[in-house]
Protein backbone atom coordinates (compact mmCIF):
# COMPACT_ATOMS: atom_id res chain seq x y z
CA UNK A 1 0.00 0.00 0.00
CA UNK A 2 1.31 3.43 -0.92
CA UNK A 3 1.66 5.83 2.04
CA UNK A 4 -0.79 8.72 1.67
CA UNK A 5 0.65 12.16 0.99
CA UNK A 6 1.15 14.30 4.12
CA UNK A 7 -1.46 17.06 4.53
CA UNK A 8 -0.52 20.54 3.35
CA UNK A 9 0.14 23.58 5.55
CA UNK A 10 -3.44 24.78 5.82
CA UNK A 11 -5.01 21.37 6.28
CA UNK A 12 -2.45 20.57 8.97
CA UNK A 13 -3.37 23.82 10.69
CA UNK A 14 -7.05 22.95 10.39
CA UNK A 15 -6.51 19.49 11.90
CA UNK A 16 -4.58 21.04 14.79
CA UNK A 17 -7.24 23.70 15.43
CA UNK A 18 -9.84 20.96 15.61
CA UNK A 19 -7.61 19.00 17.96
CA UNK A 20 -7.17 22.00 20.28
CA UNK A 21 -10.86 22.89 20.28
CA UNK A 22 -11.83 19.25 20.81
CA UNK A 23 -9.49 19.04 23.81
CA UNK A 24 -11.10 22.20 25.09
CA UNK A 25 -14.61 20.91 24.47
CA UNK A 26 -13.99 17.57 26.18
CA UNK A 27 -12.96 19.10 29.48
CA UNK A 28 -14.22 22.69 29.22
CA UNK A 29 -12.14 23.34 32.34
CA UNK A 30 -10.02 26.04 30.79
CA UNK A 31 -12.94 27.80 29.07
CA UNK A 32 -14.98 27.79 32.27
CA UNK A 33 -12.11 29.13 34.32
CA UNK A 34 -11.42 31.84 31.74
CA UNK A 35 -15.04 32.99 31.58
CA UNK A 36 -15.34 33.25 35.35
CA UNK A 37 -11.99 34.97 35.63
CA UNK A 38 -13.04 37.53 33.01
CA UNK A 39 -16.43 38.04 34.69
CA UNK A 40 -14.70 38.59 38.02
CA UNK A 41 -12.39 41.17 36.43
CA UNK A 42 -15.34 43.04 34.89
CA UNK A 43 -17.05 43.15 38.28
CA UNK A 44 -13.85 44.25 39.99
CA UNK A 45 -13.32 47.04 37.47
CA UNK A 46 -16.89 48.19 38.03
CA UNK A 47 -16.40 48.24 41.80
CA UNK A 48 -13.09 50.03 41.47
CA UNK A 49 -14.58 52.69 39.20
CA UNK A 50 -17.67 53.28 41.34
CA UNK A 51 -21.42 52.94 40.74
CA UNK A 52 -21.85 55.93 38.39
CA UNK A 53 -23.53 54.39 35.30
CA UNK A 54 -22.60 57.20 32.92
CA UNK A 55 -18.97 56.88 33.91
CA UNK A 56 -19.12 53.09 33.66
CA UNK A 57 -20.46 53.43 30.12
CA UNK A 58 -17.53 55.68 29.24
CA UNK A 59 -15.15 53.08 30.64
CA UNK A 60 -17.00 50.03 29.25
CA UNK A 61 -14.79 49.62 26.17
CA UNK A 62 -11.62 49.70 28.26
CA UNK A 63 -13.14 47.37 30.86
CA UNK A 64 -14.06 44.80 28.23
CA UNK A 65 -10.60 44.75 26.68
CA UNK A 66 -8.71 44.75 29.96
CA UNK A 67 -10.77 41.75 31.07
CA UNK A 68 -10.04 39.94 27.79
CA UNK A 69 -6.35 40.89 28.01
CA UNK A 70 -6.01 39.53 31.55
CA UNK A 71 -7.86 36.36 30.60
CA UNK A 72 -5.66 35.99 27.52
CA UNK A 73 -2.52 35.62 29.64
CA UNK A 74 -4.08 32.61 31.36
CA UNK A 75 -5.39 31.16 28.10
CA UNK A 76 -2.09 31.55 26.26
CA UNK A 77 0.00 30.12 29.07
CA UNK A 78 -2.32 27.16 29.42
CA UNK A 79 -2.36 26.43 25.68
CA UNK A 80 1.34 25.53 25.80
CA UNK A 81 1.24 23.94 29.23
CA UNK A 82 -1.04 21.18 27.87
CA UNK A 83 1.48 20.54 25.08
CA UNK A 84 4.33 20.11 27.54
CA UNK A 85 2.69 17.19 29.31
CA UNK A 86 4.07 13.97 27.80
CA UNK A 87 6.16 16.16 25.46
CA UNK A 88 3.14 16.50 23.18
CA UNK A 89 4.70 19.45 21.37
CA UNK A 90 7.73 17.37 20.36
CA UNK A 91 5.35 14.64 19.23
CA UNK A 92 3.53 17.09 17.01
CA UNK A 93 6.81 18.37 15.58
CA UNK A 94 7.87 14.80 14.80
CA UNK A 95 4.50 13.89 13.28
CA UNK A 96 5.75 15.85 11.28
CA UNK A 97 3.61 18.95 11.57
CA UNK A 98 4.97 22.15 10.01
CA UNK A 99 5.82 24.61 12.79
CA UNK A 100 4.07 27.35 10.84
CA UNK A 101 0.89 25.29 10.79
CA UNK A 102 1.34 24.86 14.53
CA UNK A 103 1.48 28.62 14.93
CA UNK A 104 -1.63 29.21 12.82
CA UNK A 105 -3.53 26.53 14.72
CA UNK A 106 -2.50 27.62 18.20
CA UNK A 107 -3.14 31.29 17.49
CA UNK A 108 -6.51 30.60 15.89
CA UNK A 109 -7.64 28.29 18.70
CA UNK A 110 -6.60 30.90 21.27
CA UNK A 111 -8.46 33.60 19.34
CA UNK A 112 -11.61 31.46 19.23
CA UNK A 113 -11.40 30.95 22.98
CA UNK A 114 -10.97 34.68 23.60
CA UNK A 115 -13.89 35.57 21.33
CA UNK A 116 -15.97 33.15 23.37
CA UNK A 117 -14.89 34.83 26.61
CA UNK A 118 -15.70 38.24 25.13
CA UNK A 119 -19.11 37.07 23.93
CA UNK A 120 -19.99 35.85 27.42
CA UNK A 121 -18.92 38.95 29.31
CA UNK A 122 -20.43 41.44 26.84
CA UNK A 123 -24.07 40.95 28.02
CA UNK A 124 -22.91 41.40 31.63
CA UNK A 125 -21.19 44.60 30.62
CA UNK A 126 -24.34 45.77 28.81
CA UNK A 127 -26.28 45.32 32.04
CA UNK A 128 -23.69 46.87 34.35
CA UNK A 129 -23.10 49.95 32.21
CA UNK A 130 -26.67 50.08 30.79
CA UNK A 131 -25.45 50.06 27.20
CA UNK A 132 -27.95 49.65 24.39
CA UNK A 133 -25.88 48.31 21.50
CA UNK A 134 -28.48 46.33 19.57
CA UNK A 135 -27.89 48.35 16.41
CA UNK A 136 -24.11 47.98 16.69
CA UNK A 137 -23.99 44.23 17.37
CA UNK A 138 -22.52 43.44 13.95
CA UNK A 139 -19.80 46.03 14.32
CA UNK A 140 -19.15 44.90 17.88
CA UNK A 141 -18.67 41.32 16.69
CA UNK A 142 -16.19 42.59 14.09
CA UNK A 143 -14.18 44.49 16.72
CA UNK A 144 -14.24 41.50 19.06
CA UNK A 145 -12.92 39.12 16.40
CA UNK A 146 -10.24 41.52 15.15
CA UNK A 147 -9.12 42.38 18.69
CA UNK A 148 -8.91 38.75 19.80
CA UNK A 149 -6.95 37.84 16.67
CA UNK A 150 -4.58 40.73 17.45
CA UNK A 151 -3.98 39.43 20.98
CA UNK A 152 -3.63 35.80 19.89
CA UNK A 153 -0.90 36.18 17.23
CA UNK A 154 1.93 37.78 19.23
CA UNK A 155 0.57 36.10 22.35
CA UNK A 156 1.10 32.64 20.88
CA UNK A 157 4.72 33.38 19.96
CA UNK A 158 5.48 34.80 23.39
CA UNK A 159 3.62 32.03 25.21
CA UNK A 160 5.73 29.44 23.39
CA UNK A 161 8.87 31.26 24.54
CA UNK A 162 7.68 31.85 28.09
CA UNK A 163 6.54 28.26 28.55
CA UNK A 164 10.18 27.13 28.52
CA UNK A 165 11.63 29.96 30.57
CA UNK A 166 11.99 30.34 34.31
CA UNK A 167 9.12 32.18 36.05
CA UNK A 168 7.01 32.06 32.92
CA UNK A 169 3.98 33.56 34.64
CA UNK A 170 5.89 36.80 35.12
CA UNK A 171 7.59 36.74 31.75
CA UNK A 172 4.55 36.39 29.49
CA UNK A 173 2.71 39.58 30.58
CA UNK A 174 6.02 41.42 30.81
CA UNK A 175 6.71 40.69 27.13
CA UNK A 176 3.15 40.78 25.86
CA UNK A 177 1.47 43.78 27.51
CA UNK A 178 3.67 46.55 26.08
CA UNK A 179 3.39 45.02 22.61
CA UNK A 180 -0.40 44.88 22.81
CA UNK A 181 -0.92 48.50 23.89
CA UNK A 182 -1.76 49.74 20.35
CA UNK A 183 -4.17 46.84 19.77
CA UNK A 184 -5.89 47.31 23.13
CA UNK A 185 -6.18 51.07 22.61
CA UNK A 186 -7.68 50.59 19.13
CA UNK A 187 -10.06 47.83 20.21
CA UNK A 188 -11.21 49.69 23.34
CA UNK A 189 -11.72 52.87 21.35
CA UNK A 190 -13.67 51.09 18.59
CA UNK A 191 -15.80 49.32 21.23
CA UNK A 192 -16.53 52.60 23.01
CA UNK A 193 -17.58 54.14 19.71
CA UNK A 194 -20.13 51.34 19.28
CA UNK A 195 -21.39 51.81 22.86
CA UNK A 196 -21.61 55.58 22.79
CA UNK A 197 -22.33 56.32 19.15
CA UNK A 198 -19.88 57.44 16.50
CA UNK A 199 -21.00 60.85 15.17
CA UNK A 200 -17.53 61.68 13.79
CA UNK A 201 -17.14 58.30 12.01
CA UNK A 202 -13.85 57.61 13.78
CA UNK A 203 -14.23 53.87 14.17
CA UNK A 204 -12.98 53.20 10.62
CA UNK A 205 -9.48 54.46 11.42
CA UNK A 206 -9.31 52.49 14.70
CA UNK A 207 -10.42 49.33 12.89
CA UNK A 208 -7.77 50.09 10.26
CA UNK A 209 -5.11 50.27 12.98
CA UNK A 210 -6.35 46.96 14.40
CA UNK A 211 -6.24 45.39 10.92
CA UNK A 212 -2.70 46.64 10.30
CA UNK A 213 -1.61 45.32 13.72
CA UNK A 214 -3.05 41.91 12.83
CA UNK A 215 -1.34 41.89 9.45
CA UNK A 216 2.08 42.74 10.92
CA UNK A 217 2.02 40.32 13.84
CA UNK A 218 0.37 37.39 12.07
CA UNK A 219 3.05 37.55 9.35
CA UNK A 220 5.87 38.01 11.89
CA UNK A 221 4.58 35.11 13.97
CA UNK A 222 4.20 32.94 10.88
CA UNK A 223 7.77 33.66 9.82
CA UNK A 224 9.45 33.48 13.24
CA UNK A 225 7.53 30.76 15.10
CA UNK A 226 9.53 27.85 13.55
CA UNK A 227 12.67 29.31 15.19
CA UNK A 228 10.95 29.42 18.56
CA UNK A 229 9.95 25.76 18.72
CA UNK A 230 13.02 24.28 16.98
CA UNK A 231 15.31 22.20 19.08
CA UNK B 1 44.58 46.34 24.04
CA UNK B 2 40.78 46.61 24.18
CA UNK B 3 41.04 47.98 27.70
CA UNK B 4 43.46 50.73 26.64
CA UNK B 5 41.22 51.69 23.72
CA UNK B 6 38.26 51.83 26.07
CA UNK B 7 40.12 54.08 28.53
CA UNK B 8 41.27 56.40 25.72
CA UNK B 9 37.76 56.59 24.29
CA UNK B 10 36.29 57.27 27.73
CA UNK B 11 38.66 60.19 28.23
CA UNK B 12 37.78 61.49 24.76
CA UNK B 13 34.07 61.12 25.55
CA UNK B 14 34.40 63.09 28.80
CA UNK B 15 36.26 65.87 27.01
CA UNK B 16 33.69 66.02 24.21
CA UNK B 17 30.75 66.02 26.63
CA UNK B 18 32.26 68.95 28.58
CA UNK B 19 32.96 70.89 25.36
CA UNK B 20 29.50 70.16 23.90
CA UNK B 21 27.79 71.02 27.17
CA UNK B 22 29.57 74.38 27.25
CA UNK B 23 28.47 75.03 23.66
CA UNK B 24 24.87 74.15 24.44
CA UNK B 25 24.61 75.78 27.86
CA UNK B 26 26.60 78.99 27.40
CA UNK B 27 27.80 79.60 23.87
CA UNK B 28 24.64 79.04 21.78
CA UNK B 29 22.02 81.83 21.89
CA UNK B 30 18.84 81.26 23.93
CA UNK B 31 15.63 80.54 22.05
CA UNK B 32 13.43 83.58 21.29
CA UNK B 33 10.22 81.95 22.60
CA UNK B 34 11.36 79.40 25.15
CA UNK B 35 14.49 81.10 26.49
CA UNK B 36 17.01 78.89 28.27
CA UNK B 37 14.61 75.95 28.59
CA UNK B 38 15.20 75.18 24.93
CA UNK B 39 18.82 74.24 25.75
CA UNK B 40 17.52 70.83 26.91
CA UNK B 41 17.09 70.13 23.19
CA UNK B 42 20.90 69.85 22.80
CA UNK B 43 20.90 66.72 24.97
CA UNK B 44 17.36 65.43 24.42
CA UNK B 45 17.67 65.10 20.64
CA UNK B 46 21.08 63.32 20.59
CA UNK B 47 20.01 61.00 23.43
CA UNK B 48 16.89 59.96 21.53
CA UNK B 49 18.82 59.56 18.27
CA UNK B 50 21.33 57.30 20.03
CA UNK B 51 18.45 55.30 21.51
CA UNK B 52 16.84 54.78 18.09
CA UNK B 53 20.25 53.97 16.60
CA UNK B 54 20.84 51.34 19.29
CA UNK B 55 17.40 49.81 18.76
CA UNK B 56 17.95 49.66 15.00
CA UNK B 57 21.36 48.01 15.48
CA UNK B 58 19.80 45.56 17.93
CA UNK B 59 17.29 44.62 15.24
CA UNK B 60 20.07 44.10 12.69
CA UNK B 61 21.97 41.87 15.15
CA UNK B 62 18.81 39.84 15.85
CA UNK B 63 18.19 39.22 12.14
CA UNK B 64 21.86 38.42 11.61
CA UNK B 65 21.82 35.95 14.50
CA UNK B 66 18.87 34.02 13.08
CA UNK B 67 20.60 33.71 9.71
CA UNK B 68 24.08 33.04 11.07
CA UNK B 69 24.29 32.15 14.76
CA UNK B 70 27.39 33.62 16.37
CA UNK B 71 27.97 34.43 20.03
CA UNK B 72 29.44 37.82 19.20
CA UNK B 73 26.23 38.86 17.40
CA UNK B 74 24.14 37.76 20.36
CA UNK B 75 26.31 39.63 22.86
CA UNK B 76 26.29 42.71 20.65
CA UNK B 77 22.49 42.60 20.47
CA UNK B 78 22.35 42.51 24.25
CA UNK B 79 24.71 45.48 24.48
CA UNK B 80 22.68 47.53 21.99
CA UNK B 81 19.39 46.78 23.75
CA UNK B 82 20.65 47.90 27.11
CA UNK B 83 22.39 51.02 25.81
CA UNK B 84 19.27 51.89 23.79
CA UNK B 85 17.10 51.49 26.88
CA UNK B 86 19.46 53.74 28.85
CA UNK B 87 19.58 56.55 26.28
CA UNK B 88 15.84 56.31 25.65
CA UNK B 89 14.97 56.59 29.34
CA UNK B 90 17.40 59.48 29.73
CA UNK B 91 15.91 61.26 26.72
CA UNK B 92 12.36 60.65 27.90
CA UNK B 93 13.11 62.15 31.34
CA UNK B 94 14.78 65.16 29.70
CA UNK B 95 11.79 65.61 27.39
CA UNK B 96 9.46 65.47 30.39
CA UNK B 97 11.44 68.16 32.18
CA UNK B 98 11.29 70.30 29.02
CA UNK B 99 7.57 69.59 28.61
CA UNK B 100 6.55 71.03 32.00
CA UNK B 101 7.43 74.68 31.24
CA UNK B 102 6.69 74.42 27.51
CA UNK B 103 3.58 72.22 27.20
CA UNK B 104 2.54 72.79 30.83
CA UNK B 105 2.58 69.05 31.51
CA UNK B 106 5.22 66.41 32.21
CA UNK B 107 3.41 63.78 30.20
CA UNK B 108 0.76 63.66 27.50
CA UNK B 109 -0.51 60.79 25.37
CA UNK B 110 0.96 62.20 22.20
CA UNK B 111 1.61 59.42 19.62
CA UNK B 112 5.38 59.86 19.75
CA UNK B 113 5.56 59.85 23.54
CA UNK B 114 3.30 56.81 23.65
CA UNK B 115 5.31 54.93 21.01
CA UNK B 116 8.58 55.73 22.82
CA UNK B 117 7.17 54.57 26.15
CA UNK B 118 6.00 51.31 24.54
CA UNK B 119 9.45 50.86 23.01
CA UNK B 120 11.24 51.33 26.32
CA UNK B 121 8.98 48.87 28.17
CA UNK B 122 9.42 46.39 25.29
CA UNK B 123 13.22 46.53 25.49
CA UNK B 124 13.02 46.17 29.27
CA UNK B 125 11.00 42.99 28.59
CA UNK B 126 13.64 41.84 26.09
CA UNK B 127 16.37 42.25 28.71
CA UNK B 128 14.21 40.48 31.31
CA UNK B 129 13.77 37.55 28.92
CA UNK B 130 17.54 37.26 28.63
CA UNK B 131 17.78 36.93 32.42
CA UNK B 132 14.99 34.34 32.62
CA UNK B 133 16.32 31.76 30.14
CA UNK B 134 19.21 29.63 31.39
CA UNK B 135 20.01 27.68 28.23
CA UNK B 136 22.37 30.01 26.30
CA UNK B 137 21.43 28.78 22.83
CA UNK B 138 17.70 29.05 23.41
CA UNK B 139 18.18 32.44 25.03
CA UNK B 140 19.98 33.70 21.94
CA UNK B 141 17.36 32.43 19.47
CA UNK B 142 14.37 33.54 21.51
CA UNK B 143 15.72 36.98 22.30
CA UNK B 144 16.50 37.39 18.58
CA UNK B 145 12.87 36.55 17.77
CA UNK B 146 11.61 38.97 20.43
CA UNK B 147 14.08 41.63 19.24
CA UNK B 148 12.62 41.42 15.73
CA UNK B 149 9.04 41.56 16.98
CA UNK B 150 9.57 44.63 19.18
CA UNK B 151 11.57 46.43 16.47
CA UNK B 152 8.25 47.09 14.67
CA UNK B 153 7.88 49.99 17.10
CA UNK B 154 11.14 51.72 16.09
CA UNK B 155 10.06 53.15 12.70
CA UNK B 156 6.72 54.07 14.29
CA UNK B 157 8.56 56.16 16.91
CA UNK B 158 10.53 57.91 14.18
CA UNK B 159 7.62 58.53 11.79
CA UNK B 160 4.88 59.16 14.39
CA UNK B 161 5.45 62.92 14.30
CA UNK B 162 4.94 63.00 10.53
CA UNK B 163 1.99 60.62 10.44
CA UNK B 164 -0.13 62.14 13.19
CA UNK B 165 1.16 65.74 13.51
CA UNK B 166 0.28 65.87 17.19
CA UNK B 167 1.92 67.86 19.99
CA UNK B 168 5.53 66.75 19.54
CA UNK B 169 7.22 68.78 16.80
CA UNK B 170 8.55 67.12 13.63
CA UNK B 171 12.26 66.69 12.92
CA UNK B 172 13.86 70.10 12.14
CA UNK B 173 16.12 70.62 9.18
CA UNK B 174 19.45 72.47 9.68
CA UNK B 175 18.33 74.90 6.95
CA UNK B 176 15.65 76.41 9.18
CA UNK B 177 17.64 76.57 12.43
CA UNK B 178 20.08 79.28 13.56
CA UNK B 179 23.63 78.22 12.48
CA UNK B 180 24.96 78.67 16.04
CA UNK B 181 22.31 76.26 17.36
CA UNK B 182 23.08 73.76 14.60
CA UNK B 183 26.77 74.00 15.49
CA UNK B 184 26.11 73.30 19.19
CA UNK B 185 23.73 70.45 18.35
CA UNK B 186 26.27 68.83 16.00
CA UNK B 187 28.97 68.85 18.70
CA UNK B 188 26.51 67.28 21.10
CA UNK B 189 25.80 64.59 18.53
CA UNK B 190 29.51 63.83 18.25
CA UNK B 191 29.88 63.73 22.04
CA UNK B 192 26.87 61.47 22.49
CA UNK B 193 28.04 59.20 19.71
CA UNK B 194 31.42 58.67 21.37
CA UNK B 195 29.68 58.02 24.70
CA UNK B 196 27.44 55.54 22.84
CA UNK B 197 30.48 53.70 21.47
CA UNK B 198 32.12 53.58 24.90
CA UNK B 199 28.94 52.20 26.50
CA UNK B 200 28.42 49.59 23.79
CA UNK B 201 32.06 48.45 23.98
CA UNK B 202 31.95 48.17 27.76
CA UNK B 203 28.60 46.39 27.77
CA UNK B 204 29.74 44.04 25.00
CA UNK B 205 32.84 43.15 27.03
CA UNK B 206 30.61 42.31 30.00
CA UNK B 207 28.30 40.17 27.84
CA UNK B 208 31.26 38.27 26.39
CA UNK B 209 32.80 37.71 29.82
CA UNK B 210 29.47 36.37 31.14
CA UNK B 211 29.20 34.09 28.15
CA UNK B 212 32.71 32.73 28.68
CA UNK B 213 31.97 32.17 32.33
CA UNK B 214 28.85 30.22 31.34
CA UNK B 215 30.82 28.05 28.92
CA UNK B 216 33.65 27.31 31.35
CA UNK B 217 32.96 24.15 33.32
CA UNK B 218 33.29 24.46 37.09
CA UNK B 219 36.82 23.71 38.45
CA UNK B 220 35.82 20.33 39.85
CA UNK B 221 34.94 19.06 36.39
CA UNK B 222 38.25 20.31 35.05
CA UNK B 223 40.14 18.43 37.76
CA UNK B 224 38.18 15.26 37.17
CA UNK B 225 39.01 15.44 33.48
CA UNK B 226 42.71 15.64 34.19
Amino acid sequence: MRPSAPPGLLSTAWILVRKDLLLEWRSRARANALVFFALASVLLFSFALGPDTTFLRHAAGGTLWLAILLASVLALGESFRVEQENAALDGLRLAPADARALFLAKALANAVLLVLVGAVILPVLFALASVDAVLGLGRLAGVLVLGCLAIAAPGTVYAAIASHARSRDVLLPLLLFPLLIPAVVAAAKATSLVFEGDPMLQSGSWLGLLGAFNLVYWSLGFALFPRVVED
Amino acid sequence: MLKKALIALTLLAIGLVVWAAWLGLAWAPPDREMGDVQRIMYVHVPAMEMSLLAMTLNFICCVAYLFRPRWSTDSLAEAFAEVGLFFGTYGLVLGSIWGKPTWNTYWTWDPRLTAMAIGLVSYAGYLALRRFVDDAERRAVWSAVVGIIIAVDVPIIYLSVRWWRSLHQVQSSPATVDPAMVHALRWNFVAFFVVFIVFVMARYAIARARREQEMTPPPLVLEAAR
